[in-house]
């Protein structure tokens, strides 16, 4: 059974019409990469999955249940969208980590952050940094810390390396890499050519359709 | 109690070269306000006029039925007005309406309760005017500054919603500021009251002949009552509205800013 489904899925606005009956079933532990030329629909299906928008006609399920059925809260928790060029929020870094614990009433786990600033080749003082001491490379790397937190069991990466350095965007690649190994479930939308090459699961949209797949 | 009141008509007449003066310099540095300045002027004749007789048939009357009635119609008045602040949002008078309204009676219960005021026309109706009018520039505020929050801060609210949080977990930063940003005004001029202002509640007394001394008490309770209905009218209205700028399946409505 497919983790997450979309069925017949279309989106329309103001007139336009952005997904036409696009069907897709991600398995759980897939690492799915989809590009396509820009306007193709990619980041819509993106919000789409992450509740972000609801679509015109069509369903998508998330573990065999439909998406509307779940408080929408918890179901952003399991399904954790990452937002394109983050900004980050609150004043500093540490804000950013202890948000996804305060909203589900957990302790903070200092080790988790630890362990995963290190994934990101970050130091262990760099919760005390002001959010606007970041570059971009880092603001994407400590939104992507902050998505994986509280471990979600699949990821939706909007363009997460656009416009990162090379160190940068190697970091990014390795430690998604890496969430895969451990079997999470990945789904990136990307315009890079080296990430679309070395895609193992790729799937092209073209004017709000799947075009292939591989 | 001596009253030194001594306005006539003519005395009025006299000052009214207070208005020409304005309409001459609007006059000479082109300004092109004399006309805003006639209409508000007779405006402002008409209403009191309006408002003098209205208030002299209820004083006369004594009921307390038609007092509440005539405070019920200038807390709508005020509702009215902060809902125009407000964007027009779905519920928006509503909001505005119960915000104004508790924050008013709540207030003006309180007053009455420990007997600083007496519950008649001449006291209930002009604290009414007071209370409900701060608390509605108090509303007025905090619904702009929680619209620009939305508008500027919309991607981080949806970064926060993309974590799962709930409306409210998102727009909590928000929530803060908008309240701040209604009370600071009523703070910040309760520090200055008496040394850069004398109010109108305690420069109305002294006019009237009431010893200075006696007359600060009631602006001491002004402040308190001010104090009261901003904070209390700004936590309802934001509280009752902050989640109008969400859907139902939690997608973040941006407004315009302003």
């Amino acid at each position: 059974m497919p983790i997450i489904e979309a069925q017949r899925l279309a989106y329309q606005v103001a007139g336009k019409q952005i997904l036409t009956n696009l069907d897709l079933a991600v398995t759980a532990g897939d690492y799915l990469t989809i590009a396509g030329p820009s306007g193709s629909g990619k980041s819509t299906l993106l919000k789409l999955l992450a509740g972000f928008l609801t679509p015109t006609s069509g369903e998508i399920t998330f573990k065999g249940q439909p998406q509307a059925g779940y408080p929408v809260p918890q179901y952003r928790q399991q399904v954790s969208y990452c937002i394109q060029q983050p900004l980050l929020f609150g004043q500093t870094v540490a804000d950013n980590f202890a948000f996804p614990y305060e909203i589900t009433n957990q302790p903070i786990d200092h080790e988790r952050i630890a362990h995963l600033l290190a994934a990101v080749d970050l130091p262990k003082d760099y919760e005390q940094k002001a959010i606007t001491a970041l570059s971009g490379g880092e603001r994407q790397r400590v939104a992507l810390v902050r998505n994986l937190l509280l471990d979600p069991p699949v990821l939706l990466l909007d363009e997460v390396t656009t416009g990162l350095d090379a160190r940068s965007k190697q970091i990014v690649l390795d430690l998604l890499e890496e969430e895969h190994r451990r079997g999470k479930t990945l789904i990136k939308v990307t315009h890079d050519d080296a990430e679309i090459a070395a895609a193992s699961h790729l799937l092209m949209m073209k004017g709000g359709r799947l075009t292939n797949d591989q | 109690m001596t009253s030194n009141l001594s306005v006539s008509n003519l005395s009025l007449l006299i000052a009214a070269a207070g208005m020409l003066l304005a309409m001459a310099i609007s006059a000479k540095e082109k300004l092109g306000l004399s006309r805003d300045i006639a209409y508000s002027v007779a405006r402002a004749i008409i209403q009191l006029t309006v408002v003098g007789y209205v208030l002299k048939a209820v004083f006369h009357v004594a009921n307390l039925w038609l007092t509440l009635a005539l405070a019920m119609v200038i807390i709508l008045n005020a509702s009215w007005n902060a809902y125009q602040r407000n964007g027009k949002r779905t519920n928006g008078f509503r909001d505005s309406f119960l915000a104004i309204f508790i924050s008013t009676s709540f207030t003006i219960g309180l007053l009455v309760l420990s007997g600083s005021i007496k519950p008649i026309a001449q006291q209930l109706v002009p604290i009414t005017g007071m209370v409900a009018s701060n608390s509605m520039v108090a509303i007025g505020l905090a619904f702009r500054s929680m619209n620009r929050q939305y508008a500027l801060q919309a991607q981080q609210v949806n970064e926060r919603l993309a974590l799962g949080a709930t409306a409210f977990q998102a727009s909590k930063e928000i929530i803060r500021a908008s309240i701040k940003t209604a009370m600071q005004p009523t703070i910040d001029s309760a520090k200055t009251v008496g040394i850069v202002s004398l109010p109108g509640m305690m420069s109305g007394l002294i006019f009237a002949g009431v010893d200075p001394v006696y007359a600060i008490k009631y602006q001491i309770m002004v402040v308190f009552m001010l104090l009261s209905a901003t904070s209390l009218g700004a936590v309802i209205a934001i509280y009752l509205s902050y989640r109008s700028y969400f859907t139902a399946r939690l997608q973040l409505r941006v407004p315009d800013a302003d």
